[in-house]
């Protein structure tokens, strides 16, 4: 029943993507669904014995990489954290698999698409249920490259084709930042299991490493490393810069991979390396900074974004700010909580808004929708649903997990832990703020879109409607459901997959926190969604006015070209690698000294001598006696005087023989 | 009487360095060489015979006899393609015979 979890979607992307011709696109997405519904199903059973029932099961299934320096096993750990994770991709992925059937409709490639987005659930179930560290690795890239598949789908899009190269980039370095923390782990610890490395974290605490010479905290360091490589598939600051871009796959790919599972799988990530992360207190607070500072700058660019996607794409980028930055403070059941919750209502938001640009006949820019409030009330509906739950609006899903989260910064009573708060608090006005605006560029403000996209406009056919109509129930109800399961004072539901340590651990603090500061994100949250109402609605005449002046033109071109992060950096570190990967590497190492020591070299060499050494062979015999006079003469000359110069071997004889051959063949 | 054997390989590779001179310095006459190259060889034998009486072994002997023979039979080849070569060439002057160049 667990492998049939993981396998199941790969079966349904097996049979889509290689009979998809003969099963016709409406019989392979039909399978592939199947596939994804049956692991949903089984991932429910399994939530309910491993998460409620308290029995996690360990599957040893076959070795893998079986040497005996290294023994790399196919295991499957089926814990509490694995089976919430499980349940939160499949329901996500069976609703985005069914949307994709009404989405893409029309669309020749269709199976292509289906195998893809199972092949996807797939890796990232393989993801999420590894017991190693290398088989983590294997589902790393697996959803890495389903995801350069899947931005890539309609590959003759140059936009597209710039986006999954870029995405693929930019993960490569989180990634190479992950593998290095693999390798470290496993030259310490011999192995890659988890459950031996997380074991043996405390006996190494504050233990140092040699890195040339340099002292390394080890524990730090290796946190560090895995927390590059979250950054990369988690969309932190830095590395961030793919995931806007790649909005430019089909919608139900930006759903499914670009907010609900893939991206949050760094998040995952350092929530199964918790036993580690507790040891290392620097990792942790680079962690929150991080996290933070995302969160913050996310938001900021989010509320000026012109494209719907790209808006939605950049409060994912935000929230997964929160999620990073609440496991630095070491609550990770919070960051998962938030993990899940921000998976319904993110789907949700996405896959509204694909219906709005379904509707409108791929028309993405904010500014030429509007009005829509009349022709779409079902998709408006779902959208502000999505929106208030994403703003945290009191007993939607979001409400739940981001109270908790700012209420935790605020009680860790430390500097970053404040400054996490602060970032956190204000993000959250953010979020209210661009929310709103989108719901009212897309649905309220005054119609601007060209009638060729308006007039055959129509609310989203029953295949778009119930995936929507049941992610909109999700996001109102799971956090009010599940927030005493997940997050409740001493719950028993994390066993031992999450590990705190008591020194660490400051839930308790955070219900005593002034009243005031509880209140604070809804205060916030507030004031700038109705601060939104009245900058575009109300009073938007006397904002135009303000607009005009050039601090805000200033802020604005800053915040909507993004912070000039892809520019800064272009020109920083993108051009000067081309620099040196084309002048040093290219021309002086692999055209240059390679070349000229290896095959070019030696063929020049090869000929020049035996041309030389063919004109020895001159055809006068008084010639070739010359040489045999010397030989001998040199030969006696050997005998006499070996005893005295004894370095003066034959051969050595020999090769002054040619020496003085090719002298004079030079001269002559 | 016991006379010391380097006294005899001297006097052999004296012979072989005369015949070695005499095609060295000779570019003219080839009968010259043709007997120039005997020379070596009778260098060669004188060694063969020397060594057989030293260490009283008679292989050394015949295998100067053997030298003796194949040396009239290479003689006899050479003035042969010597013979032909004048017809064909018209001259057996050895400055102009190198046709085998590489």
């Amino acid at each position: 029943m667990f492998l049939s979890v993981v396998f199941a979607p790969l079966l349904g992307c097996l049979f889509a993507g290689f009979f998809g011709r003969f099963l016709t696109p409406k019989g392979s997405s039909f399978i592939s669904f199947a596939g994804v519904i049956t692991a949903c199903f089984f991932a429910f059973i399994a939530f309910f014995e491993v998460g409620l029932s308290a029995s996690p099961c360990y599957i040893q299934l076959c070795p893998w990489i079986d040497s005996q320096l290294f023994d790399g096993s196919w295991g499957f750990y089926f814990d509490s954290l694995t089976c919430s994770m499980c349940v939160v991709v499949t329901i996500i992925s069976s609703l985005v698999h069914f949307y994709s059937m009404g989405y893409m409709s029309h669309d020749p490639h269709l199976p292509r698409f289906m195998a893809y987005l199972s092949l996807f659930t797939f890796f990232m179930l393989i993801l999420i249920s590894a017991d190693n560290l290398v088989q983590l690795f294997f589902g790393w890239e697996g959803v890495g490259l389903c995801s350069y598949l899947l931005i890539n789908f309609w590959f003759t899009r140059l936009q597209a084709n710039k986006a999954a190269i870029k995405a693929m980039v930019v993960n490569r370095i989180g990634d190479v930042g992950l593998a290095l923390g693999v390798f470290s782990i496993f030259a310490i610890f011999k192995t890659t299991d988890y459950a031996v490395i997380f074991s043996l974290i405390p006996y190494y605490f504050d233990s140092i490493i040699l890195f040339f010479t340099i002292k390394l905290d080890l524990l730090n360091m290796i946190g560090l490393l895995l927390f590059i490589g979250a950054t990369g598939k988690s969309a932190q600051l830095g590395l961030h810069t793919w995931l806007p871009d790649a909005m430019e796959g089909p919608t139900p790919v930006s759903a499914l991979i670009h907010a609900a599972t893939m991206v949050t799988a760094g998040v995952y990530l350092i929530i199964r390396c918790s036993p580690l992360y507790e040891y290392t207190q620097l990792a942790l607070i680079v962690i929150t900074v991080f996290g933070a500072v995302t969160a913050f700058i996310a938001a900021t660019i989010g509320i000026v974004q012109n494209d719907l996607k790209k808006v939605i794409a950049y409060s994912t980028c935000s929230q997964l700010g929160y999620m990073i930055f609440v496991c630095g403070l070491s609550n990770y059941s919070v960051g998962m909580f938030h993990l899940m919750n921000h998976a319904y209502f993110k789907a949700l938001l996405f896959l509204s808004a694909g219906s709005v640009i379904h509707a409108l006949n791929d028309e993405q820019d904010l500014r030429r929708m509007g009005g829509l409030l009349k022709s779409l009330p079902f998709s408006y509906v779902m959208i502000l649903v999505g929106s208030f739950a994403l703003m945290g609006f009191p007993f939607l899903t979001g409400f739940y997990s981001k109270d908790i989260i700012l209420e935790i910064a605020y009680a860790k009573y430390t500097s970053y832990g404040t400054f996490a708060h602060w970032l956190g608090i204000i993000s959250a006005g953010l979020t209210a703020f661009y929310s709103f605006r989108l719901v009212y560029f897309t649905f309220i403000s005054s119609t601007n879109g060209f009638k060729s996209s308006v007039q055959n406009i129509h609310d989203a056919p029953i295949s778009m409607g119930v995936p929507l109509f049941i992610l909109a129930i999700c996001s109102i109800f799971v956090g009010f459901l599940t927030k005493d399961l997940f997050v409740g004072l001493g719950t028993p539901f994390w066993n031992n997959s999450i590990f705190i340590l008591s020194t660490n651990s400051n839930i308790i603090d955070s219900e005593f926190v002034p009243f005031f500061i509880k209140l604070a994100p809804i205060i916030v949250s507030v004031f700038s969604s109705s601060l939104s109402v009245f900058v575009y609605y109300v009073f938007s005449n006397m904002f135009f006015n303000i607009s005009k002046s050039s601090i805000i033109q200033f802020l604005y071109l800053f915040l909507n070209r993004k912070w000039f992060f892809d520019r800064l950096q272009n020109e920083s570190f993108v051009k000067a690698l081309i620099n040196f990967g084309y002048s040093t590497s290219y021309k002086v190492l692999d055209k240059g000294i390679i070349e000229i020591v290896g095959p070019t070299g030696v063929i020049y060499l090869v000929t020049k001598i035996s041309n030389q050494l063919s004109k020895l062979q001159s055809g006068f015999i008084h010639f070739y006696v010359f040489f045999m006079f010397v030989g001998v003469i040199l030969f006696i000359l050997k005998m006499l005087i070996l005893p005295f110069v004894f370095f003066l071997t034959i051969d050595v004889a020999l090769y002054f023989i040619l020496l003085v051959g090719t002298f004079l063949i030079n001269i002559v | 009487m016991f006379i010391d054997q380097s006294k005899y390989i001297t006097v052999a590779l004296i012979l072989f360095l005369v015949g070695l001179t005499g095609i060295f310095l000779n570019r003219k006459n080839i009968l010259i060489l043709l007997m120039s190259i005997e020379l070596m060889l009778l260098a060669i034998n004188f060694n063969f015979v020397i060594f057989s009486v030293f260490l009283d072994d008679i292989l050394g002997q015949i295998f100067a006899i053997l030298v003796l023979t194949v040396a009239a039979a290479e003689s006899a080849i050479g003035l042969a393609i010597l013979v032909v070569y004048y017809r064909v060439r018209g001259t057996i002057a050895i400055e102009f015979i190198n046709l085998l160049r590489g």
